[in-house]
């Protein structure tokens, strides 16, 4: 069976392949090794093997399903998909079942995509570990005894461990990128705006995008060009049609100029640095141009984002109050049936998070954390303009290590904190970026490299990333984003 | 402005957010909280005098939808996932005079 959705697309349109045939292939993966990793918190065998026929019978019948007619794909647990469980991971939404679909999620059935199931994720997607949901931590597919990063590690694990042909996730400060570099595929955070969040259930607003995970460069940009464009529904959505990628793909980098940052945040382990050296001497391999760029305000990203994004999550999580949907617990008067909700409902690093924001937008806060907050993305935009005068793309780590063993990073929240370094400047910038599988690391885990780029730089990132991928191919002989799919 | 947390403050602050939280969590949470705002110190030796601050990744203004009626979700289907409801609204328990 082919393992990416170009190819199985391209089978089940022309009928040499059967949806049915595949979704039973990837159920019985499911079946084999779901109980180890537990990418899931839902998988919907029924609907999937119904949706399978379906496209089936419309080939039979000489329709065309679209351009992921039969592909099989996974939905992070914080897209909302209409009638079908949606929980954020979280307590609070155990059961709920959305009156509506997520944008996304309507445009990959028009497409032709068969949905297997709804992925795990850190509760409401804060975390870097997938270790904070309340139904249980996912397992890296690489090594059971480690994480898969997060805060998609269900769908990235899903696609690693060929669970599903691809996914979705949503990254609001590496959420997508980190657990595809620990998990070894292709994951993309798109320019804000570039994909509708009607339908993502709200973290930080100003911040979050949906992308996909896939194993191979092709998959994303395809997965892009099907999801992305204009959606009236969400004020945030750029007023443009999808960009085209794929046509992107074969132009090869011959001087294209490659920004290395010279002062890049320490903190990266030697074998992932070993890996980002690699993919410079690739790129300047195939006629890339490499060169130095400074990113002063990069360092203080970490600080702005968990002000920003916290800010955001205290005012977007106030929706959970137990009188519209999920779960209430009975109390004398409204306020107290609120704080009795919220105190079951949340988990500790959510409730973190709110006292965080709430504290920084309180009366006599606002101005030193908040406000100073979004000066710094002002500094921290700024400085990526100038470094995209020198520069086509900038070339980091996804993250700072390979895959850690769970409870690493033990009880102190900012050792966590730490892993998203290197990605939560792009979601301050509104920039789109992606993880590349490029080798392995310690213990023979997979490196992802992080390739930046200015706002819709998406060609030219997707020019980049293929050629990245055709290098680790090349080096390797073997395809990038090998799960160790059984 | 990295004044040290105390722990009245952060009860205030969890009642602020509606959360009930145990006296043991109040400790915990007001030691992470001291450790995360020590981090954020780091911000606080930037000068800032005359930068925009940043609220918009992609400035767009009067974001407006034609003025013309459209579908609304279903009022059964999005109340049947109400804790509870009553006569077609969502139902709460009393909201003045019985807070302590």
């Amino acid at each position: 069976m082919p393992r990416t959705a170009v190819d199985i697309a391209a089978g089940v349109r022309s009928g040499s392949l059967r949806a049915a045939d595949l979704v039973e292939d990837y159920l019985a993966r499911i079946a084999a090794r779901e109980s180890d990793v537990h990418a899931f918190n839902l998988v919907t065998d029924d609907s999937a093997r119904a949706r399978a026929a379906e496209i089936d019978r419309r080939v039979a019948a000489g329709d065309d399903p679209g351009p992921l007619a039969g592909v099989v794909i996974a939905l992070k647990d914080n897209l909302c998909t209409r009638g079908v469980p949606t929980t954020c991971s979280s307590r609070i939404l155990e059961g709920w079942r959305p009156p509506y679909d997520a944008t996304v999620v309507e445009r990959l059935a028009a497409a032709g995509a068969v949905v297997i199931g709804k992925t795990n994720l850190d509760e409401f997607a804060m975390g870097s570990s997938t270790e904070n949901s309340a139904f249980g931590p996912t397992r890296n597919p690489h090594d059971l005894s480690r994480v898969p990063g997060g805060s998609s590690g269900g769908s990235a694990a899903a696609v690693a461990a060929d669970f599903a042909t691809v996914s979705l996730g949503s990254d609001t400060g590496g959420s997508i990128r980190q657990p595809a570099a620990l998990c070894g595929v292709v994951g993309v955070k798109p320019t804000y705006g570039a994909v509708s969040r009607f339908g993502l259930v709200a973290f930080a607003s100003s911040l979050d995008q949906i992308g996909p995970f896939t194993h191979t460069v092709d998959d994303s940009a395809l997965l892009l060009e099907v999801i992305g464009g204009h959606d009236p529904r969400d004020s945030t959505s750029i007023p443009k049609p999808a960009m085209s990628l794929r046509s992107e793909l074969g132009r090869g980098v011959e001087g294209l100029r490659i920004g290395r940052i010279t002062d890049l945040p320490e903190g990266a382990d030697p074998d992932v640095l070993a890996r980002l050296d690699a993919a410079f001497d690739a790129l300047a391999a195939r006629g890339a141009v490499i060169v130095d760029v400074t990113v002063p305000a990069f360092t203080y990203g970490l600080t702005a984002y968990y002000l920003v994004a916290p800010a955001e999550a205290s005012s977007n999580l106030a929706r959970y109050d137990g009188v519209r949907y999920g779960m209430r617990v009975e109390a004398a008067d409204t306020n107290a049936m609120y704080s009795a909700t919220r105190a079951a409902g949340f988990g500790d690093e959510v409730k973190r998070r709110i006292m965080i924001g709430t504290y920084a937008l309180s009366a006599g806060y606002y101005d030193a954390y908040y406000g100073k907050a979004l000066k710094i993305r002002r500094l921290i935009a700024n400085d990526f303009d100038a470094a995209y005068q020198k520069a086509d793309v900038l070339l980091t780590p996804a993250s700072p290590t390979v895959a850690f063993p769970f409870g690493a990073k033990g009880d102190n929240p900012l050792a966590m904190y730490l892993c998203d370094t290197y990605t939560i400047p792009t979601n301050l910038a509104g920039h789109p970026a992606m993880s590349v599988p490029f080798g392995t690391g310690d213990a023979g885990l997979p490196v992802g490299v992080q390739i930046l780029a200015p706002t819709l730089g998406e060609p030219v990132m997707f020019r980049v990333a293929a050629a990245l991928e055709t290098a680790a191919i090349a080096s390797t002989g073997a395809p990038t984003g090998t799960g160790s799919g059984t | 402005m990295s004044a040290q947390i105390s722990r009245a403050d952060v009860a205030r602050v969890a009642r602020l957010a509606r959360l009930n939280l145990s006296d043991a969590d109040l400790d915990r949470y007001t030691e992470q909280l001291a450790g995360v705002l020590e981090h954020f110190s780091d911000i606080d030796s930037l000068d800032l005098g005359g930068v925009e601050p940043f609220t918009q990744p992609y400035p767009l203004v009067n974001v407006l939808r034609a003025d013309v009626e459209a579908p609304t979700l279903d009022r059964a289907e999005v109340l049947a996932e109400a804790p509870a409801a009553e006569q077609d609204r969502f139902r709460v328990p009393p909201i003045l005079g019985l807070e302590q």
